[in-house]
């Protein structure tokens, strides 16, 4: 069963890169029930640890997600501003953004001779403020904002911003909750600056100093029209990651999680991301290594503000790591 | 005068060693031990009261120039940059390579024999090359070796309204704001920091902020300032004159917003000049030192400077005299037992 | 000491135009070798060594003082200056040169542009233009305006640089360069006996059509008149048979602007004297002072001596001290040698 109120409340929160206190808050209320153990790092990341006596496994997904933030604020209340992670300009134009105190903005651009031309130094927000004092009541430079787009879901898909990642949240979320006979010790860290160049996990994985690490994020599908060659289709089961451009997957993590996933039936993709990184490729690379894989959840226009991923999928994945973690 | 002394000496990535000379006899006084570690970074502790938490604070040695990749047989001396700058300043500038400094310049082809669109299109690094007025190649291997350091010749200058024009304000403006610190008793433990190798991806501070595992960090540079005139006023960075300047976001840090706030805060509190530096591409020392270990809370404070990267870079003695006062203060202001961590 | 003069010299300001300052650095040199000095309508600085015959022949050399540079165009809101050339500057020379900006008072000022961060990829691939650059003095716009004006003079500060064997490099060395030869040349002079009158004048505006030369030839009316400028100085990336080799010698050169006799004798001399030399060709113009002082009045018997020198028009310009002290003496010798000569005969066609 979908918990459509939590999802809703992790897609439709504040949190881009470095500006994740509110999400981090949500979530916390959400498992403090569930974890014998909670702390938040020098970075922001959220740590909850189930503590056992075997293997120590971290357990990784990103709090924060895409945005911007304000550089400038002119004579007549608009708003310059640059981009937190990876913002096209071809998406952001005429979308709605939202800032941490719910302050609504339009994105838009100045005049153009060719489209293709488009770059976020020729666009600006308006908040709807005439005068520079006006929009400074709201505003300030250093502010960050995110998308705004409500979410949407039927019985078969998901439709909203920040699928990447709060959907993988929301998967370590599930999992954290239906963990029963577990052996390892598991430290479900939701980091905190993935977006920007894995930084949050970096530092996480160096204080926990894991034996695995296992990271929850979306990926790519290939399965639209003249999309670029990919095996992996939405609703066709859970994502286990053999490489992407941060990371490829060590073996025997890799292969515990086929394992798993035949044993128990659950319908799983193996992906090839040509591009794009997650957790792992910080995880791997701590002090002497640490062996690590990604589950992830197949999901259409990513880094939009309409994301897609389907409710299937997503049960597979929970499923996927909590037996994997019980193993 | 420190800054002067600091921005005629030469060091680029990799070979700091005259710049570390000068900071060593000028910090060895203040401090109560000096390690030099394993990569050439100077590490100087000054011991604060206990209770209170370990400040680092770093200033990079190296600056941008120029290494010798081969020298051709009429004893031109092609090269290759060490550290990033904009290939476009290079043609017409006078250079001293290696240890002895050795006049050279860097020309180009007289402008009668070229065609029109030759001049709209710069010259490439390796289409340039370094004269020292040798005869041959064998005259040149007797002054100048492979893999020896090229900086660029440009001296100390004081102009216009209290300005400066020097090479290397990045970041020896950080460098002798740091000397001036140490030169005061605090309460907190510090950690100075004199790094290499931040121009070429920040690999001193790396391993400085390893070994030195501190509970806070402070970044002092010499960062970008774009407010000329036919650039917009919303892409000028910082502003020269406008005091100095707290970093909010680069291309390698989001800071802590609060730690950003607090020392800006404190800044106007006390009258001191100061602005923000707003989010643009460019990184420091604070990329590498606040993902270190599990992680360190940064801040950056620069002093804005005009051209830089290039061999005259200018920026303001106020916003210089600014930089050491809000430091000093945010040092004064820290509280026993804050920011220390378990 | 030659090193020293050139030192002072290339350090002179002296724009197309604005030369009073290089001149000013001439005449302190130039007058312990000469009888008289004057200055001209236009600013040429003549410097006159009196011959021993009864009806002395004029013989006259040119030198141009004038540097090419920049001017100021207009003093925007916030204090930078946008300027214009004067001259044939490449503008890719200028992006964060020092300069000075010769107003009421000197401002040291730097040339900068929008930094390359901020740039599209594409713009940096292009080389920056003038009217896109800056001249940063750090003052604010009414401080700026107190002490220039649109059209002062603006030219770059380069001390002068000691490269390896005897080989400087510095700004204006064109040509500076040439009027360094001239006092070589008198100061040989100093020791001989010779029968024509020399005028050695530093002329000025060569750079933007020899308007010094020309006006200067005129008033001195002489039998035969050389210019000493600069040659292009060979560099890796240029054919060999357009340029010459800095220290093997001046170039002396041959075509349509020299008279065949001027350049028989010069070759002869330094043949004689065992001066070294190079030859350099030209088909027509030879873009030197030689070219305006040739078909002045009823015509004038011209002759070209160059300074091997690389990286012409840029602020690095190099040469081999000894290149101008051969020249010199090359020049003297050849004046001495036209003792008793008479030159009607020789520049007959």
């Amino acid at each position: 069963m979908i918990n459509r109120d939590l999802l809703k409340r992790l897609l439709e929160t504040f949190g881009p890169s470095g500006n994740e206190e509110t999400i981090r808050e949500v979530i916390r209320q959400e498992i403090k029930d569930y974890a014998d153990e909670i702390k938040v790092d020098a970075l922001g990341n959220l740590i909850a640890i189930k503590r056992g006596n075997g293997k120590k496994i971290m357990v990784a997904s990103h709090m924060d997600e895409i945005g911007i933030m304000v550089t400038n604020i002119d004579e007549n209340g608009f708003l310059r501003f640059t981009n937190i992670g990876g913002v096209s300009p071809f998406t952001a134009l005429y979308q709605r953004v939202m800032f941490a105190d719910g302050t609504m903005g339009v994105v838009g651009m100045e005049k153009l001779d060719e489209m293709k031309d488009l770059a976020l130094n020729k666009m600006f927000i308006d908040i709807g403020a005439c005068s520079k004092e006006e929009a400074m009541k709201k505003v300030n430079v250093g502010d960050a904002a995110c998308f705004y787009t409500p979410y949407v879901q039927n019985d078969d898909y998901i439709m909203a911003k920040a699928l990447d990642d709060r959907i993988g949240c929301y998967v370590t979320i599930e999992a954290l909750k239906a963990l029963k006979d577990c052996p390892n010790e598991v430290y479900f860290v939701f980091t905190v600056q993935e977006e920007v160049g894995l930084r949050g996990a970096k530092t996480a994985a160096y204080g926990i100093d894991p034996d695995m690490g296992i990271a929850i994020d979306v990926t790519l599908t290939g399965d639209t029209p003249k999309a670029k060659t990919m095996d992996v289709k939405m609703g066709k089961g859970t994502a286990i990651k053999i490489k992407d451009n941060s990371v490829l997957a060590h073996p025997t993590v890799k292969n515990l999680m086929i394992e798993t996933a035949k044993e128990n039936n659950i319908p799983y993709q193996l992906e090839i991301l040509e591009g794009g990184g997650t957790d792992s490729g910080a995880i791997h690379l701590t002090k002497s290594g640490v062996p690590s894989g990604v589950i992830s959840v197949p999901c259409r226009y990513v880094h939009s503000p309409s994301e897609m991923v389907s409710v299937k999928d997503v049960k597979s994945s929970i499923e996927l790591l909590v037996k994997v973690l019980e193993k | 005068m420190l800054l002067k002394r600091l921005t005629d000496a030469c060091g680029m990535p990799g070979g700091e060693g005259e710049v570390r000379e000068i900071i060593l006899e000028e910090i060895k006084k203040y401090v109560d031990d000096i390690k030099i570690d394993r990569l050439g970074n100077i590490i100087a502790t000054k011991n604060g009261k206990p209770g209170y938490p370990k400040v680092m604070i770093a200033a990079h040695m190296d600056e941008v120039g120029l290494m010798v990749k081969s020298i051709d047989e009429g004893g031109f001396i092609k090269f290759a940059q060490a550290g990033g700058l904009d290939e476009r300043i290079l043609v017409s500038k006078p250079v001293l390579v290696g240890k002895n400094k050795i006049q050279g310049v860097i020309g180009a082809k007289a402008i009668h024999l070229q065609e029109k669109d030759e001049r709209e299109t710069p010259l490439k690094t390796k289409q340039l090359y370094i004269d020292i007025g040798a005869k041959s190649k064998e005259d040149t291997e007797k002054l100048v070796k492979l893999g020896d350091y090229v900086a660029f010749d440009s001296e100390y200058v004081e102009f216009g309204n209290n300005l400066v024009k020097a090479k290397a304000l990045d970041d020896r403006a950080g460098c002798a704001a740091l000397i001036e610190t140490l030169k005061h008793e605090y309460n907190v433990t510090i950690v100075a920091a004199f790094t290499v190798q931040e121009e070429i991806g920040l690999r001193g501070a790396t391993v400085a902020a390893y070994n030195i595992n501190p509970d806070i960090a402070l970044v002092l540079e010499g960062t970008l300032c774009s407010d000329v005139s036919n650039v917009p006023e919303h892409s000028y960075i910082t502003k020269l004159g406008n005091g100095p300047a707290i970093s909010l976001m680069d291309s390698r840090t989001i800071f802590p917003k609060n730690l950003a706030k607090r020392i800006f805060d404190l800044a106007v509190k006390n009258g001191v000049d100061i602005q923000y530096r707003l989010p643009s591409p460019g990184g420091n020392d604070a990329g590498a030192i606040h993902t270190i270990r599990e992680g360190v809370p940064c801040a950056a404070i620069s002093v804005p400077c005009r051209y830089i990267h290039s061999p005259a870079s200018v920026m303001s003695k106020d916003d210089f005299e600014g930089l050491k006062k809000v430091v000093k203060l945010f040092l004064e202001d820290i509280k026993e037992g804050e920011y220390i961590r378990d | 000491m030659l090193r020293d003069l050139i030192k002072e010299l290339t350090e002179a300001h002296g724009l197309t135009g604005f030369e009073h300052e290089a001149a000013k650095v001439v005449e302190k040199y130039f007058k312990s070798y000469s009888d008289e000095i004057k200055i001209d309508k236009m600013g040429s600085l003549s410097a006159i060594k009196k011959g021993k015959a009864q009806n002395p022949k004029r013989i006259m050399l040119a030198a141009h003082m004038d540097e090419i540079g920049l001017m100021v165009k207009k003093i925007d809101d916030k204090g930078f200056i946008q300027f214009t050339n004067i001259g044939g500057i490449d503008q890719r020379t200028l992006l964060t040169q020092e300069v000075i900006v010769h107003g009421k008072k000197k401002l040291f000022g730097v040339i900068g542009s929008k930094p390359p961060h901020l740039l599209e990829a594409s713009e940096k691939k292009k080389a920056v233009k003038m009217e896109d650059m800056l001249i940063d003095v750090g003052f604010s716009k009414d401080e700026v305006e107190k002490y220039v004006s649109v059209g002062d003079p603006i030219t770059i500060r380069r001390k002068m640089l000691n490269l390896q064997n005897d080989m400087v490099a510095g700004k204006a060395l064109d040509d500076r360069a040439g009027v360094a030869v001239m006092y070589e040349c008198l100061k040989e002079l100093s020791k001989m006996n010779h029968d024509c009158d020399v005028y050695a004048v530093a002329t000025v505006q060569e750079e933007v059509g020899y308007r010094g030369a020309i006006p200067a030839t005129y008033h001195i009316s002489p039998h035969i008149g050389i210019a000493i400028d600069v040659g292009f100085g060979s560099t890796p990336e240029l054919p060999k048979d357009e340029t010459s080799d800095l220290g093997k010698g001046p170039c002396i050169g041959f075509g349509a602007n020299i008279h065949p006799k001027v350049y028989e004798k010069l070759v002869e001399v330094a043949k004689e004297y065992n001066i070294p030399y190079q030859q350099e060709i030209y088909p027509g113009a030879t873009g030197t002072d030689a070219w305006g002082m040739q078909i002045t009045r009823g015509g004038v018997a011209t002759g070209l001596i160059s300074i091997p020198l690389r990286y012409m028009h840029t602020s690095v310009e190099t040469i081999n001290i000894n290149d101008i002290k051969n020249a010199g003496k090359l020049l003297a010798y050849f004046i001495v040698s036209l003792n008793g000569e008479d030159l009607e005969g020789m520049l007959c066609y």
